[in-house]
Order: C-alpha cells, then sequence, then structure tokens
C-alpha cells in the first residue's frame, strides 16, 4: 500500500516539475533578494516591516494558487488523458489514488514553500544585517502558511473528484476567501439568535479556519505566537484536511468512471 | 462486503469522527486566541485609507466586515462592564475610511464612543469627531446633525455647541421641524429633564442598533423617575406645611387628597418614602443614569 502509495505521490510531484511550476521560485527569489536592499531607501524604519509583509504573503498566494491550479486538474486530467483506467487496472484502489494525489502535491508546495522561505530569510538578513531571536517567529508564520496550504489543497482535491476544473477553482478560491474571514463568521454566529444562529454556526464551522492560520501582521511587528496556538492549529488543520480527503475519497469512490 | 462498500464505510465514518475533532480543535483554537482575536488585528494596520487601497476596489465589502467588528467589539465588552474600549474609535475610522457613506456607523457609532463607561467608550471628543467626519462626508444627513447636538448637550454640556448642531441640521432639506425646536431649546432650557428626555426618545426612535436602544430606554426610564421624584418631593413637602409631619406612607398623602393613588416608579416598583421628605426608587440597578444628587434634592 505504502509503495503504491509513494508511487502515485512522487509521480505527482514530477508532473508538477515538467509543468514548470518551481520556475515561480526563480522568480520570486531573485525578486525579493534583488529588491530587499531597495526597502532600505523607499521607507524609513519600516524596511523590515515591509519585506516581512511582502515576503510571507508572497509564500502564502503563491502556494494557494500553485495547490488551487494543480489541485484542479490532479482528477480531471487523469481521465481526460485515460491514464486514470490504466492505473486503476491495476491493484490500486481509488482512495489509494486520491490520497497520492494529495501526497504528490502537498510535496510540490513542501518544496515551493521551503525554497521560497530560504530565499526570504536571506533577504531579512540583508536588510536587518543579520538574523535575530526573533526572526524565529517568522517560520512559525511559515509552518501556519504550509498548514494553509494542507486545508487549500484537501478542498481542491474534493471539489476535483466531482466537478471540472473551471467549477473546482472557483469553489476552492470562494472558500479560501470565505476562510479568511471564519472568524468573523463565528463572532457573528455567537451574536445571532434562533434559527440565525444555527445555520451560522454550520457554516462557520464547516468553511476552513484560515484567519488563525495568518499570523504575518502578528509576526511582523515581533509578537510571538503562543505554543498553545501552533498545537491547536496542527491538530485542527490534520483533522480538518482528513476529513476533506475522506469526503473526496467518499465521492470518488462512488463515482461511475464509466 | 466488497472492497468499495467497505472503503466507503471507512471514509464515512472518518469523515464524522474527523470532522468532529476539527470542530473541538476549533473551539480550543478561539480560546487559546481569545474572542477579540479577529479584532485586535487592528492595532496592526497603519491607517484605514492604507487598508481602502488593499481592498482592490471592495472598500465597501470591507467596510462591513469592520463596521460588524467595531459592533461585536462593543457588544463584548458592554457584556463585560469594561470601563475600556482601547479599539473602538480605530475600528468606527477605518470602517467610515472604508466607506465614508456608512452613516450608520458614524450615527451608531458615536453613541458607543461617547456614553461614560461601562455603556460606552467614555470618549465624547472622538464622538463628536467621527460625525464631523459623517458630515463632512454626508452633508445631506440631517439626522447626523441631530447626534452631533445630542453628544454636544448630554455628554460634553456644550450647550453653544448643541445649538449650533441641531440649527444647521434644521437647514438641511428633508429635516423635521423638531430640529428647529430642539435649537431653541437648547438656547433657553438647555438644562431641563425635559429637553433631555426629548433628546433620548429621538434617539430611542431613530436607532436601529439594539445596544443603543436598550440604552435609551434606561435612559428614558430614569429620567422619568427623576421626573417623578422631584413632583413626589413637592406633594411630601406640601402635607408637612399643612400638617406640620412629615408622612411615613403614600397613603397618608393620599387621604389628604395630594396623591390619586401609592406613587410606582417606570419599573412597576412603589417609590421609597425616605424621612425628611425624601423620595426614592425601590431597585436603583434598574436605573442605571439615575442623577444620585437627586436623592439629596
Amino acid at each position: 500500500m505504502t509503495s503504491r502509495l509513494s508511487a502515485i505521490a512522487l509521480n505527482t510531484f514530477r508532473e508538477a516539475v515538467r509543468d514548470r511550476v518551481l520556475y515561480n521560485l526563480i522568480i520570486f527569489v531573485f525578486l525579493l533578494v534583488a529588491s530587499a536592499p531597495l526597502f532600505s531607501q523607499i521607507s524609513i524604519d519600516v524596511e523590515r516591516l515591509i519585506l516581512v509583509n511582502v515576503g510571507l504573503s508572497a509564500i502564502s498566494l503563491f502556494g494557494v494558487i500553485i495547490a488551487i491550479f494543480i489541485g484542479i486538474g490532479l482528477v480531471s486530467k487523469e481521465i481526460e488523458r485515460r491514464t486514470l483506467y490504466t492505473i486503476l487496472s491495476r491493484p490500486v484502489r481509488r482512495w489509494e489514488f486520491i490520497a497520492g494525489k494529495y501526497c504528490g502535491l502537498m510535496m510540490t508546495l513542501l518544496v515551493n514553500a521551503a525554497l521560497m522561505t530560504v530565499g526570504f530569510m536571506i533577504a531579512v538578513m540583508i536588510t536587518s544585517h543579520g538574523l535575530k531571536a526573533q526572526d524565529m517567529h517568522l517560520l512559525v508564520a511559515v509552518y501556519f502558511t504550509v498548514l494553509e496550504f494542507m486545508v487549500v489543497t484537501a478542498l481542491t482535491l474534493l471539489f476535483s473528484s466531482f466537478s471540472s476544473p473551471i467549477f473546482s477553482a472557483i469553489l476552492s478560491f470562494s472558500l479560501f476567501a470565505i476562510g479568511t474571514f471564519s472568524l468573523d463568521l463565528r463572532n457573528f454566529a455567537a451574536s445571532a439568535h434562533g434559527i440565525t444562529k444555527m445555520f451560522a454556526l454550520a457554516a462557520a464551522y464547516l468553511v476552513p479556519n484560515l484567519a488563525s492560520l495568518n499570523v504575518i501582521a502578528q509576526v511582523a511587528h515581533d509578537q510571538p505566537v503562543g505554543g498553545a496556538l501552533v498545537l491547536y492549529n496542527t491538530l485542527y488543520t490534520v483533522l480538518y484536511s482528513a476529513a476533506v480527503t475522506a469526503g473526496a475519497v467518499l465521492i470518488f469512490e462512488r463515482r461511475n468512471l464509466k | 462486503m466488497n472492497q468499495s462498500r467497505k472503503t466507503i464505510v471507512i471514509a464515512s465514518v472518518l469523515l464524522v469522527v474527523l470532522f468532529a475533532g476539527a470542530v473541538v480543535a476549533l473551539q480550543k483554537i478561539d480560546s487559546a486566541r481569545g474572542k477579540d482575536a479577529a479584532i485586535e488585528e487592528v492595532l496592526y494596520l497603519p491607517s484605514g485609507k492604507t487598508v481602502k487601497r488593499l481592498s482592490l476596489g471592495y472598500s465597501s465589502l470591507l467596510a462591513v466586515v469592520y463596521w460588524t467588528r467595531a459592533v461585536q467589539y462593543f457588544g463584548n465588552r458592554h457584556l463585560q462592564d469594561s470601563k475600556r474600549y482601547d479599539l473602538l474609535y480605530p475600528l468606527l475610522d477605518i470602517t467610515t475610511d472604508l466607506d465614508p457613506q456608512l452613516v450608520v456607523a458614524y450615527q451608531t457609532g458615536s453613541i458607543f464612543l461617547c456614553q461614560s463607561p461601562p455603556n460606552g467608550a467614555g470618549e465624547p471628543d472622538k464622538a463628536v469627531a467621527l460625525l464631523e467626519k459623517g458630515i463632512a462626508a454626508n452633508p445631506e444627513v440631517w439626522r447626523m446633525y441631530f447626534t452631533l447636538g445630542f453628544v454636544h448637550y448630554l455628554e460634553r454640556k456644550d450647550y453653544k455647541a448643541a445649538e449650533q448642531a441641531f440649527r444647521k441640521g434644521s437647514e438641511v432639506p428633508g429635516a423635521l421641524p423638531w430640529m428647529r425646536t430642539m435649537a431653541a431649546r437648547m438656547a433657553e432650557h438647555a438644562q431641563d429633564i425635559e429637553t433631555a428626555m426629548m433628546l433620548w426618545r429621538g434617539i430611542y426612535e431613530t436607532t436601529h442598533d439594539k445596544n443603543v436602544r436598550d440604552g435609551a430606554v434606561k435612559h428614558l426610564a430614569s429620567l422619568q423617575a427623576e421626573i417623578d421624584m422631584r413632583e413626589l418631593r413637592i406633594r411630601v413637602r406640601t402635607y408637612h406645611e399643612k400638617k406640620g409631619v412629615w408622612p411615613t406612607t403614600w397613603t397618608e398623602l393620599v387621604r389628604a387628597g395630594l396623591l390619586g393613588g401609592v406613587p410606582v416608579d417606570p419599573a412597576g416598583q412603589i417609590y421609597k418614602l425616605l424621612p425628611e421628605g425624601g423620595v426614592w426608587v425601590e431597585d436603583p440597578s434598574q436605573f442605571p443614569f439615575l442623577d444620585q444628587a437627586a436623592l439629596a434634592s
């Protein structure tokens, strides 16, 4: 089972590399490192603040875009090229195919995030003339971004398991946008009454909680992130992504591929 | 059971169990971050104008989000009887930067700002600044002048500024005629309880916000109790002048023909008759805005 999973995952990763997805890294790293010295000339005292905000937001945004644009084609492309039938005619179960695709895309995103983080930290080092202990908070923000990718990848895979690529992209982007305001939705649910409260609460827990995974503003101001938040965010992401992937397996398992 | 059905059953069970676990984890996240987590991001924002630039044309939508946050922030603090509302003005400022035409944010927000803690932020000057910003962006909305006059009158005790606000508001096309009456009252009867009642009634009738409406009801009840007690004290003194002794029960005043019946306060409880002609309410907690000086007078 593990070998089948890793084979599908590695294949997905290789395909992403062949699609020149990782080229964005070169552009990102080049732009960020090259522009780092410029920040000190166009702003007073806030050069690090700008760099951290721009850098971390770019890592997050690039990753989410890649997750969605690759994720939407993971299933449909295989059906279109008819390669899915070759895969499933071998001793590969449908759930293994979904889980393998998820792992492969996550692998792509991890490599992407890791390389972008290296470039980002070099830019921070240039701007701040070295790294400080507080700069470790930046890595927590990057870690949360990776958790964000886990959620977005699972959702994209869920949509791509039953709908067209365009529709999957629209749904994934919409949920990503709603997820960034999930805390507002829960606050609204808490202050609502009656049937509105019930619907608002259901919606608030159903949509992904991406709000607490964004600590960019906090770390840009050297504010630490609590250990409890790191723990619960990790727990939440693992459980939510696994639940969504289980949903994708459920749909894909029942889907008529003939 | 074939392999596919087995997978469906396992996936269904996992879906339910994992999702329930995610809900529990989310509740833990909320308690770790605190209720104001979304609102506290305002601390890191440079200005509303910057947020507007970053909103990519969706500033009106974002304004509604910030207005909701301001209301929730106020509501949470109010429930906790908080003395500090530090983030209220920044939230309102960003909201109105994002959508200068969001009249409710100026009107209701300024009422939140002007009242003394724990009923509000106790920042009447900021309330005035917010309303003046609102008037500059919406000069055709006469109700904004009414709220400005209200803040000047009740919280800043600046009767001249209140008169000017009501007068300017009365000149706006479509303004109700009583705006002119209010301007006149400011000049002649600024410190009358009746004037305060008229203003609170105006707030009660114009607001759609539950917090402000509840506050207006409490203010009106407190002012009505003050009017009642003032009248009752006069009757008690008249009794004393006639009989040479202070009454000990309301029945004595009824029998003397000075009262039609036993007087009850707006909360429905009988007023307390104190020694030497004093009158007070049975449960002062029902009247949080009752002037303590009224006890002595």
